[in-house]
């Protein structure tokens, strides 16, 4: 016999929110044990489809919560309250070796959640869903403005939060590659931190300027900071993912004017010439090219170029002189750099200084090279351009 | 639909020119303060950040010194370009900390446990124009409201005095993926909103009161629930009256019947108003257009709108002593519809309405008799044995605007009477608090009434099992 109930009932919250913030999936009204498929899409910037999705069945009242229950199979499995997010992945037939990376901070990613009747895997357009919402996810909150940054020489990119202030300070150095990617400044400055993300891998040049960045530059733009009304000039960090990590060790033990309150390596290593500029650098692993190994698919591995960790101090940073407290971050499957065997030569080497006590490592397993803000798609590897040649790397 | 957040404007106007001035002047009188460390950061939170209008939210200060005293001030600045603004008076406690969904407020523009006070007791700032109300014409931009901190029980001075800290918060009456659909068809004239996802979605014709235009935000928000929405005009405030004809409502019912993405027989009526008087007339004697249900929000049943012109201006010379005027000077209509007629040319016989009927209504309503109006349809449904159909939700010291929930109270406000064209200011009534009661209250009843008589699906019972 028909009766009347009530209609199936997709909910998504909050519907706004920044994307390190999680968001509650719930199904409602929908037959008691019955298989449904929730399906997450995304266009990225450049136009790719971007999609997850998780297997689910609805309890004895027809409900579904994605934040509490078992995901059945998919694009990830298991208890995964933000699986529709963190597992998104270009759909079958993209171009290859695509990145995540959101470009334009100022506007949101768009997702559109979608419920699908029964477990399915493919051809999720060409069915209709029983419900859809879309979310935005924001890098930017409200009231958070953005600068163009050219003062005194130095460009980038500095991100103000609303407020009269004064507010403590991160001074970003993203990795290598061409674009500069925000996305982590304009986050931390959601979270009340004036961040400056600094170009200095492409930054303007007046004409016949140097190819390669001087110290004085980081020394600069540290000192923008310092001087900016807003900011608390004895409480700005250095975050540095990659190769802003090793300029981030680097600067911080030799400069004699940056002294950050605390320090940050995403995924960075402290060999390098010690007390060297950027283009030393830069000199230093091109002798080291002969190391560049590949994987079945002809990727590129750059992680034996530092490798093995030297012994002769000239050849790394001496972080045993370091006075501020220091965060590592890991991936212990980092095909890009040796983050893994610099963290611990970096812990042998401050254990027996006696600043040990400044170190916190995080080694996470089975993760990689690009640690980026929570919930953005995994990616094992990409296409990368060569900062220095311009060169188009095959995908690492 | 994706649009830059429009903050920087804001922040340029409460902050402008001279900020490097601005802030030296706040290290100067931090320095003075010994209870303060100027490299101490107060920490302010606003949760959600972005949030639908009819929301709550959270807004939380932290690492203040103990024991402080401050105010907590929301300002918003109108698509009008007039400010409004409110604010609480709040002490942190042994942590402290101040979060205004747990804490008093002491005084202010409200007082005691108000999570959402800054919002419903907004008012024109000192010095604005007389008569504003606050309405949201473009919906697919957020309002942006500024919420800080001040040190101090203030009153007034918020612009002069730099806050220690403040937040942007944005709060939208239109979901991510609602469309909106411009309507001119078939003389009908309207916005229609389809809420995400391929439908089919129950539907609402939803009208406003005697003021006309076109207003979309109540219509932006049902979609947000997942209605499809029409937000009908109906009076063009430059037209001059003429008689109303079924027959354009009638339309418009049938384009929301029609549109591929609604089920057809799952449309509902809500007005407000007079918009109360059209839907009451629709229910009982269209004999084309069948809701499933219908919300009356601060209307009646006298003066039914089939009421020819001529008969309605006779009435209002007989009745032109009944307009009163308090003590500012404010129109008072209340008394212009009593005693409600039992001529029944001159009421709506609602003994033939067929389907569930809701009635909003504020005890305090200084512009229509809606109580009374109340008492007698329910009288009129007794006798003709459909009373069952009625419920009535009456607010005390509620006025007749009775809008979507956390939005301020409107006591008087400018209306240009139609017939008129005379600019008056309008006594609505209602208080501050007992109006905000009644709107957020009367907003979930709306919704859960229309849930339950619009989102319905046939779904097979139980079987048992012997």
């Amino acid at each position: 016999m028909a009766v009347q109930g009530p209609m199936l009932w997709l909910s998504v919250h909050p519907c706004r929110g920044l994307v390190d913030e999680k968001i509650k999936v719930l199904v409602q009204h929908a037959a008691p044990v019955q298989r449904l498929t929730v399906h997450t899409l995304f266009r990225s910037e450049d136009g790719d489809d971007w999609e997850a999705f998780g297997h689910y069945v609805s309890d004895s009242a027809g409900a579904v919560d994605v934040s509490e229950d078992v995901c059945l199979g998919g694009t990830y499995s298991g208890h995964e309250p933000m699986g529709l997010l963190w597992s998104l992945r270009p759909v079958p037939g993209s171009r290859p070796s695509l990145r995540f990376r959101k470009k334009d901070t100022g506007t949101p990613m768009l997702v559109t959640i979608s419920l699908h009747q029964g477990f399915l895997s493919d051809s999720f357009t060409e069915r209709l869903p029983l419900a859809s919402r879309v979310v935005e996810r924001w890098y930017m909150a409200p009231g958070v403005r953005r600068v163009e940054l050219t003062e005194g020489g130095v460009t980038g990119t500095l991100f103000l939060p609303p407020g009269p202030g004064q507010f403590p300070a991160v001074l970003d150095l993203p990795g290598g590659g061409r674009s500069l990617p925000e996305a982590r400044a304009v986050l931390l400055a959601s979270h009340g931190f004036v961040t400056l993300a600094l170009n200095y891998l492409n930054p303007r040049r007046t004409a016949g300027g140097e190819y390669h960045v001087g110290n004085d530059y980081f020394q600069t733009a540290f000192s923008v900071l310092q001087t900016h009304p807003q900011v608390i000039r004895e409480r700005i960090a250095i975050v540095g993912l990659s190769f802003g990590a090793s300029m981030a060790l680097g600067l911080s033990v030799y400069s004699p004017t940056i002294k950050p309150s605390c320090l940050v390596s995403i995924s960075g290593s402290h060999v390098q010439p010690a007390g060297g500029s950027l283009g030393d650098i830069f000199a230093e692993f091109k002798k080291n090219e002969k190391n560049t190994r590949y994987d079945e698919e002809k990727r590129v591995i750059w992680h034996d170029l530092l490798l093995p960790i030297p012994s002769n101090p000239s050849k790394k940073v001496d972080v045993g002189q370091l006075c501020c407290p220091l965060l590592l971050i890991v991936g212990e499957d980092d095909q890009n750099w040796p983050a893994e065997e610099s963290a611990s030569d970096m812990k042998e080497m401050m254990e027996m200084s006696g600043n040990g006590h400044l170190l916190t490592v995080l080694s996470y397993p089975d993760t990689g090279h690009l640690i980026e803000p929570p919930y953005s798609p995994h990616c094992r590897s990409s296409n990368f351009i060569n900062a220095e040649s311009r060169e188009k790397y095959p995908p690492r | 639909m994706v649009l830059l957040r429009p903050v920087r404007d804001l922040l340029q106007r409460h902050w402008p020119l001279r900020m490097r001035e601005m802030y030296q002047f706040y290290i100067m009188i931090s320095d003075d303060r010994d209870t303060q460390c100027s490299n101490e950061r107060h920490l302010m939170f606003v949760y959600p950040q972005s949030g639908l209008v009819d929301e709550k939210f959270r807004v939380e200060v932290e690492n203040l010194p103990p024991a402080c005293p401050v105010t907590l001030h929301c300002l918003h600045r109108s698509e009008d370009q007039d400010h409004w603004e409110a604010f609480g008076h709040y002490c942190s406690d042994h942590s402290g900390t101040v979060k205004v969904s747990e804490d008093e407020s002491f005084g202010g523009t409200y007082s005691g446990r108000e999570c959402m006070g800054l919002l419903w007791s907004m008012r024109p700032v000192p010095g604005s124009r007389r008569g504003l109300r606050l309405r949201k014409t473009h919906v697919d931009i957020p309002m942006t409201l500024l919420i800080s901190v001040y040190r101090g029980h203030l009153t007034a001075g918020f612009r002069e005095l730099p806050p220690v800290a403040s937040v942007v918060a944005e709060r939208w009456y239109m979901a991510p993926g609602v469309k909106r659909i411009a309507v001119e068809e078939r003389g009908v004239v309207g916005t229609f909103f389809i809420p995400p996802g391929p439908g089919p979605f129950p539907g609402v014709l939803d009208m406003w009161g005697g003021g006309g235009g076109l207003v979309e935000y109540r219509s932006a928000l049902l979609a947000s629930h997942g209605f499809a929405s029409m937000a009908l005009k109906y009076i063009d405030p430059g037209d001059t009256p003429t008689d109303m004809a079924m027959g354009y409502f009638e339309t418009a019912f049938q384009i929301i019947q029609d549109h591929p993405q609604v089920i057809t027989d799952r449309v509902g009526i809500l007005g407000l108003s007079f918009g109360t008087s059209v839907a009451l007339t629709v229910a009982a004697y269209s004999q084309i257009s069948r809701p499933r249900c219908c919300v009356c929000i601060s209307g009646s049943h006298a003066y039914p709108i089939t009421t020819p012109m001529d008969l309605l201006a006779e009435a209002r010379v007989r009745n032109s002593e009944k307009v009163w005027k308090d003590e500012e000077n404010n129109v008072i209509w209340r008394n212009l519809i009593l005693p409600i007629p039992t001529d029944p040319a001159l009421r709506v016989d609602v003994g033939r309405i067929e389907c569930p009927l809701l009635l909003v209504n504020g005890d305090d309503d200084q512009n229509w008799a809606t109580t009374e109006s109340a008492e007698d349809i329910a009288n009129m449904m007794s006798v003709a044995g459909n009373k069952h159909l009625l419920t009535t939700l009456t607010y005390p010291k509620a006025g007749h605007l009775i809008e979507p929930p956390f939005t301020p109270h409107i006591r008087a406000s400018n209306f240009i009477v139609q017939h008129t064209r005379e600019k008056v200011i309008m006594l609505w009534g209602g208080e501050p608090k007992g109006h905000a009661v009644a709107q957020e209250d009367s907003w979930k009843r709306i919704l859960n009434f229309l849930k339950e008589h619009l989102c319905i699906q046939p779904t097979l019972a139980p079987q048992a099992k012997l």
